[in-house]
């Protein structure tokens, strides 16, 4: 057999979440689960908006984002129609629930339990007033950019 | 294609190095699977897991989610994790002598 140059196989992952929209979410869920899944390290580090999905009064309200959200194929107008939003994302959660993805409450559960670890980031922690109680008991962490990269040691960075 | 040779016996791979065709496999079968992706003993946990997956299979032509397995095979997602810590739906279904789970959760 000859020898092949395969690539190094991924060991590890950090996954930034900077959006708090239910499309801003998702993706780095799933990419952080589908990594345990595979067995690669994994880390999930909330940021900004993203915050809203371990937020615990916040957690369980995420919307799509109707307005300003040229994916969604509407005019702007329909889209801030009250009550837009909260159809668009009842549609979607009935999509995705055929496929098997959890609520964000349910998800952040289960890709803590798979071995992933769960930070807030501190300066937007520090910003809009929040206290580690705020956060749902997943999380392991409030913490700096620099102990991020700490932790992200040899590991690929997502940033979504 | 690639073969194994098991207790005498050549089985067939397929690109993945998963069973190319299930009627091959056995629990013997899978007990050697295990041993070389790191799992020295299948446990009652185990096979809970395994079973749960082959059910599925021949019902609906691909392996559980992780989600589903954790819903409805009695083992949680924690558990899940330990018997199968490489990797739980693609190392449980090699085992289990499927391919490899087309999903993405």
């Amino acid at each position: 057999m000859t020898e092949t140059n395969a690539a190094e196989p991924i060991q590890k992952v950090s996954i930034i979440v900077s959006k708090g929209s239910l499309d801003g979410i998702y993706p780095g869920l799933i990419m952080a689960n589908g990594a345990r899944m595979e067995g690669i390290e994994a880390s999930l580090f909330f940021t900004f908006f993203g915050l809203d999905a371990i937020i615990k009064k916040r957690m369980n309200n995420i919307k799509v984002a109707t307005v300003g959200n040229p994916g969604m194929h509407m005019a702007t107008i329909l889209g801030a129609i009250p009550g837009m939003s909260a159809f668009a994302t009842s549609m979607m959660k009935k999509e995705m629930e055929k496929l098997d993805i959890p609520p964000i409450p349910e998800f952040i559960t289960m890709i803590h339990d798979a071995g992933c670890e769960i930070y807030a980031c501190r300066a937007t922690v520090d910003m809009f007033h929040l206290k580690k109680t705020d956060f749902c008991d997943e999380v392991d962490g409030v913490i700096s950019v620099g102990e991020f990269y700490e932790k992200a040691a040899g590991a690929q960075i997502i940033f979504t | 294609m690639a073969t194994m040779s098991i207790a005498g016996k050549s089985v067939e791979l397929d690109a993945d190095g998963h069973l190319a065709n299930r009627n091959d496999w056995n629990e013997n079968l899978a007990r050697e699977i295990a041993t070389q992706e790191g799992i020295p003993e299948l446990t009652a946990q185990h096979w809970a897991v395994i079973n749960f997956m082959r059910t599925v299979f021949d019902k609906e032509g691909d392996a559980p989610s992780i989600r589903r397995l954790t819903k409805e095979s009695g083992v949680d997602t924690k558990t899940l994790y330990q018997l199968f810590p490489k990797g739980p739906a693609k190392r449980a279904a090699k085992i289990a002598g499927l391919p490899k789970p087309k999903g993405c959760i």
